[in-house]
């Protein structure tokens, strides 16, 4: 396109990630979804007059965690203030958040470009603040709106990164590696369609080799990353073709209609809110010791990278297996499971990718929700190994596992497909072959020992394909040679 | 939120509950502990037992009143600047403010969260103790509450130990009473006929007390505050109009003049392009005040001082001018801002029979020495 090779889009992101703490992070009520309206509510995060916010130690040791992993530094003094604006799903007409002094600052974030190439994107701070309840909008001509106040309260993660990324594609994989960040450290589910993971962009044009940033605009309400991406197209699109038709680009936050597939402008500047940021005087500074830092950094998980590398030392799999595995913790996860009751790394990796992926693919299931266990697919990949089921066999075995959910064991009885590997059985069969086919045995035995395929071929078509082809090309030989 | 019942109790009303205290009602004040006489309350203002013409005080002149008029023996109020302490002395009782901290404010509707503090009301030290001894500790669902082991208060009263009390200057300047003055310095002259040493200190800073004070708690006031929108309980006016007509006629409806005038005044203070000019400003202020007093008790064990430039003052005499109101808390507010307990103690009367009180004030969790400077002032009464 013509306007990228004279203006270059420059991209900020700033993520809300819900934490998945057991409890709301000010008061002990449960957080989760899909309760009855308001059923998870107390006087605290009902904002009830006289009710106080007490912190939630469990939330602040995820945001630690999030803090460590992209190598941020955690503020051993941090305080909340309150952000005020009235809505109807904020009870007290105020959020909790932190403002001048956040849990962390800076860290980074590395993705990768489609075609591989590695890029790093810096973080200005990442801060911890309660979750708003939800507003249900009228619906069936009804005129008033409902709020369910189960959300608030729930603690939230929001990481603001530097406005350095430079195309929609660079902010679709940042959001792809921060999820996968968050799914590691198991802090956040990340399924955005959900809401548990929330992003904003700031987005400005600038002619290519301009130093200032120019006029950002804020785009909201996108609810995927493909949408981020489609948004953040769309408004670069805008702002470039303001700026080639002489006009300015006005500071705005726009909303991202994804039905429409446009941005509209949501306030301009002069309507932007004056948030009136003071100090919390209902709780207390954050005060987080070194030896906290250091337990939590003990016990951070192995992170992809570092995972990766250990697979390809540890099983002997190929980088790029490798990657794919550990590209979401379940799924390496399911692979180390698997490992732990089978040797042969590679073996695993080709299945898991190639069949266990492709099932998954297609019935459009989460690797979680995959029907059978890492210890039941390790069970069938060893029948491979040790001879005992063909590959072919294998696969049919386990397009039935992947149905039922059943042991390879279970459906291999059941359907009679155990390999046979019985000498005495498979020479009658072997001699049934041969004494039917006397011409061929001649030719073979003068010299056209190519023809050892079409008996071993003939041998498994009298199996049904359940002769140990190993087995029957040595019985064959034996037999020809005699 | 006349008709509103909260679904759960204060955790000072559960503590005097279990020790065994029955809580026979609620009393009147000004609304949202916002003003000094009563009269801002949206039932009407409550009259002064002694002379129904005066004002018992505020905000917590219900608490006093019902003590004074010997309704009950015990009454709890809210503090955020004096509503408590200036009551008591309108009504000849005993009033503490609390250290900021050590009662719970969980369950109490929240004026200005950092200077609120729960505080007891009675007409004797030894039931003012047992009252702050049964509800002061740290509680877990107050975040600002302090673990402090509190000793047995009411057992500890009587003591043979000499204390030295400042007598803080600044108060005894223009715009005091005269006879208040006397009532003040014949109580310094009974502690020194008591072998206590009195000494002048200054604490230069207590002048921006009051202006400091007034741009904090409006601030916090105004954040605290916006919970009251109609959306969920309270008062809902306009509700079949746009969202923020809902929200300004319910607010402008159900807040009284005094509220609005706080919310208005704090919301100033907070915006953006003010905030350093005046919240910012207060609080370095605020922090300056801490400082002298923390100072002040290096060198004595309390500052002694009047608890209010005047005797109880007449229903209606200042309702129409809030900066002489504000004046009336002049003394009681630097405990407030920094956190440090003080007593109001009902010494001695004016001519014409108002009583009067004496204020001491201490350094933060020396409730004991209150209790003990109040209970030898008690044998001179
Ligand atoms: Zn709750």
């Amino acid at each position: 396109m013509a306007t990228q090779e004279e203006f270059e889009p420059v991209i900020g992101l700033e993520v809300h990630a819900q934490l998945s703490t057991n409890s709301k992070i000010f008061c002990g009520c449960k957080a989760s979804y899909g309760e009855p309206p308001n059923s998870l509510t107390c006087p605290v995060c009902l904002g009830l007059p006289g009710a106080l916010p007490v912190l939630n130690k469990q939330a602040v040791e995820f945001a630690m965690r999030m803090v460590l992993a992209v190598g941020g530094t955690i503020q051993k003094r941090s305080a909340f203030a309150r952000k005020n604006y009235f809505y109807p799903d904020l009870p007290k007409g105020y959020q909790i958040s932190q403002y001048d002094r956040p849990l962390g600052e800076g860290g980074e974030i590395r993705y990768r470009l489609q075609d591989g190439e590695e890029r790093v994107c810096r973080l200005i701070r990442i801060h911890i603040e309660e979750d708003a309840g939800k507003s249900l909008h009228p619906e069936h001509g009804e005129n008033f709106t409902r709020v369910d106040f189960n959300r608030c309260g729930t603690p939230l993660l929001e990481i603001v990164s530097g406005a350095e990324m430079q195309s929609p594609e660079e902010a679709y994989n940042y959001l792809i590696s921060l999820k996968q960040i968050l799914q590691y450290l198991d802090i956040c589910s990340g399924d955005m369609e959900k809401g548990q993971l929330r992003c904003d962009a700031n987005v400005s044009v600038r002619p290519v080799g301009q130093k200032e940033f120019s006029t950002r605009t804020e785009v909201k309400n996108m609810n995927s990353f493909k949408g981020v991406q489609r948004a953040l197209r769309f408004e670069i699109d805008r702002q470039v073709k303001l700026l080639k038709s002489g006009e300015e680009v006005q500071q705005a936050t726009l909303l991202w209609d994804e039905k429409r597939q446009a941005a509209q402008v949501m306030r301009s500047k002069e309507e932007s809110h004056d948030y009136r940021y003071f100090p919390e005087p209902d709780l207390v500074n954050l005060v987080i010791s070194d030896d906290w830092i250091e337990r939590t950094r003990q016990c951070l998980p192995e992170m992809p990278v570092a995972r990766a590398t250990r697979f390809v030392n540890q099983y002997g799999i190929r980088e790029y297996d490798a990657e794919v595995l550990t590209d979401s913790k379940s799924l390496a996860d399911y692979f180390e499971e698997v490992m732990a009751h089978f040797d042969d790394g590679q073996v695993a990796a080709n299945w898991i990718q190639t069949e266990l992926l492709g099932f998954l693919r297609e019935s459009g299931q989460d690797i979680n929700e995959c029907p059978f266990k890492p210890q039941q697919l390790a069970d069938l990949l060893a029948r491979v190994t040790s001879g005992e089921l063909s590959g072919k066999i294998a696969k049919s075995v386990f397009a039935d596992m992947a149905r039922t959910g059943q042991d390879a064991a279970v459906i291999i009885r059941e359907r009679g497909l155990t390999q046979i590997s019985d000498e005495s059985m498979l020479l009658a069969i072997v001699e049934k072959v041969l004494s039917a086919n006397q011409k061929n045995v001649e030719q073979y035995r003068a010299g056209k020992t190519g023809l050892l395929n079409s008996f071993i071929g003939q041998v498994m078509k009298a199996t049904d394909g359940q002769a140990n082809p190993h087995l029957v090309s040595q019985l064959l030989k034996r037999k020809l040679e005699e | 939120m006349d008709s509103y019942v909260p679904p759960y109790d204060a955790t000072a009303v559960t503590r005097l509950i279990d020790a065994g205290a029955v809580i026979i009602g609620k009393t009147n004040m000004d609304e949202f502990a916002m003003g000094s006489s009563n009269e801002t309350s949206y039932y009407g203002p409550v009259k002064n037992p002694f002379d129904h013409t005066l004002t018992p005080g505020g905000s917590s002149g219900g608490s006093a009143a019902a003590v004074a008029q010997k309704i009950v023996p015990i009454a709890l109020g809210s503090e955020t600047g004096g509503s408590v302490r200036q009551p008591a002395a309108f009504c000849g009782l005993f009033g503490l403010k609390p250290s900021y901290g050590s009662v719970s404010r969980y369950g109490l509707v929240a004026h200005a969260s950092s200077t609120d503090q729960i505080s007891p009301l009675a007409s004797n030290v030894r039931d003012l103790a047992l009252v702050y001894k049964t509800a002061c500790g740290r509680d877990p669902n107050d975040s600002t509450s302090v673990a402090f082991d509190h000793p047995d208060y009411p057992g500890l009263l009587e003591t043979n130990g000499k204390l030295r009390i400042g007598i803080q200057k600044e108060c005894f300047a223009e715009g005091l009473d005269s006879e208040i003055d006397k009532v003040v310095r014949d109580a310094i002259k009974a502690l020194e006929h008591d072998g206590h040493t009195c000494v002048d200190i200054s604490l230069p800073s207590t002048e921006y007390a009051i202006a400091c004070y007034y741009i904090i708690t409006p601030a916090e006031a105004s954040a605290n505050l916006a919970r009251f929108d109609g959306v969920r309980y309270g008062l809902r006016v306009g509700s079949d109009e746009s969202l923020d007509d809902m929200y300004s006629k319910t607010r402008s409806v159900g807040f009284g003049r005094e509220v609005k005038r706080r919310i208005m005044l704090g919301t100033y203070a907070l915006s953006s392009g003010y905030y350093d000019a005046y919240y910012l400003k207060a609080s370095k202020v605020r922090e300056l005040i801490r400082r002298e007093y923390e100072d002040a008790f290096s060198k004595v064990d309390l500052i002694v001082s009047p608890t209010t430039p005047t005797a109880a003052f007449r229903l209606g005499e200042k309702i129409d001018d809030p900066l002489a109101m504000y004046l009336s808390d002049i003394y009681t507010i630097p405990a407030s801002l920094t956190g440090c307990p003080a007593i109001s103690v009902p010494f001695s009367r004016m001519s014409d029979g108002r009583p009067v009180g004496v204020q001491f004030t201490a350094s933060y969790f020396d409730e004991l020495s209150l209790f003990q400077i109040a209970h030898i002032l008690e044998h001179w009464i």
